[in-house]
């Protein structure tokens, strides 16, 4: 069974056509791989299929605008999969 | 079909929420400058009208699961395919339903039909934001009442494709 972070890297390189061994746990998905707003709706839609779970980009989005949260929180990989963990989670609980 | 309000649907003929479909009828008027030039002598319905046909109707749906709070806008096209030719005069039947709903985007595939046939089918990626301005929402809520939005319930029983006939928009 793959990692979390095994499949989100997959999505990415797929759904962005990003070369696979270029996604780190520590890459920053805007900053560092260049996804644009509009990919990323692709990559949450293949995240909530992949994981059965609604990716919140709405709360985020308005947390990161509201200064209440950075971008680092929630792009970078490693912090997304583990939110994508915490989701999944509390879905089983 | 108002081509040059881009107003593309003439009615929605059934709306289910709780399916998250919707069917829709538009006739594409017999004359419009579009068809001379597209084509001088061939006159075809664009495909990316054909297109944009389908997210207005999938737009319709969208706004009925929100009750009007959020305003769909197209953000994606993918795998749009343009199966036959579409003509001046004919009546297509659109249909579209609900994928995924995402936060703060939706996907739906939409369908249309012609005499019972499909003719353009596509999977379509939309942004959903507050409405911008109040007149928007306003002016959205007065297209829904001409073309029908939401229909009555006599009306759902038509929303087969290639049912009636849709009332025409003058």
């Amino acid at each position: 069974m793959s990692s979390t972070f095994d499949t989100v890297a997959n999505i990415i390189a797929e759904t962005c056509d990003i070369p696979r061994d270029t996604i780190k746990p520590e890459s920053h998905a805007i900053n560092d791989l260049g996804i644009d707003s509009l990919d990323f709706l692709d990559i949450a839609f293949a995240i909530d299929k992949a994981f059965g779970i609604k990716l919140p980009l709405e709360q985020w989005t308005q947390e990161v605008n509201d200064g209440k949260a950075t971008t680092e929180q929630y792009f970078v990989l490693d912090n997304l999969c583990a939110r994508i963990d915490g989701l999944v989670a509390a879905k089983g609980a | 079909m108002r081509l040059e309000y881009f107003q593309l649907i003439d009615r929605i003929v059934a709306l289910d929420l709780d399916a998250r479909t919707v069917k829709a009828h538009a006739k594409i008027p017999p004359t419009s400058t579009i068809f001379e030039g597209h084509f001088p002598g061939h006159p075809l319905m664009p495909g990316v009208l054909l297109i944009e046909s389908m997210a207005q109707t999938s737009g319709w749906l969208i706004i009925g699961l929100t009750k009007f709070e959020r305003m769909p806008f197209l953000a994606s096209v993918r795998e749009a395919k343009l199966r036959t030719f579409v003509s001046p005069g004919q009546t297509l039947a659109l249909t579209a339903r609900i994928i995924h709903e995402g936060s703060g985007f939706t996907i739906t595939k939409a369908v249309i039909e012609v005499g019972g046939k499909a003719v353009a089918d596509s999977e379509l990626t939309f942004r959903l934001t507050p409405f911008p301005d109040p007149n928007l929402r306003a002016g959205m809520k007065l297209v829904a009442a001409a073309i029908g939005f939401p229909p009555q319930p006599s009306l759902a029983s038509e929303g087969t494709a290639g049912g009636a006939e849709p009332a025409q928009r003058q």
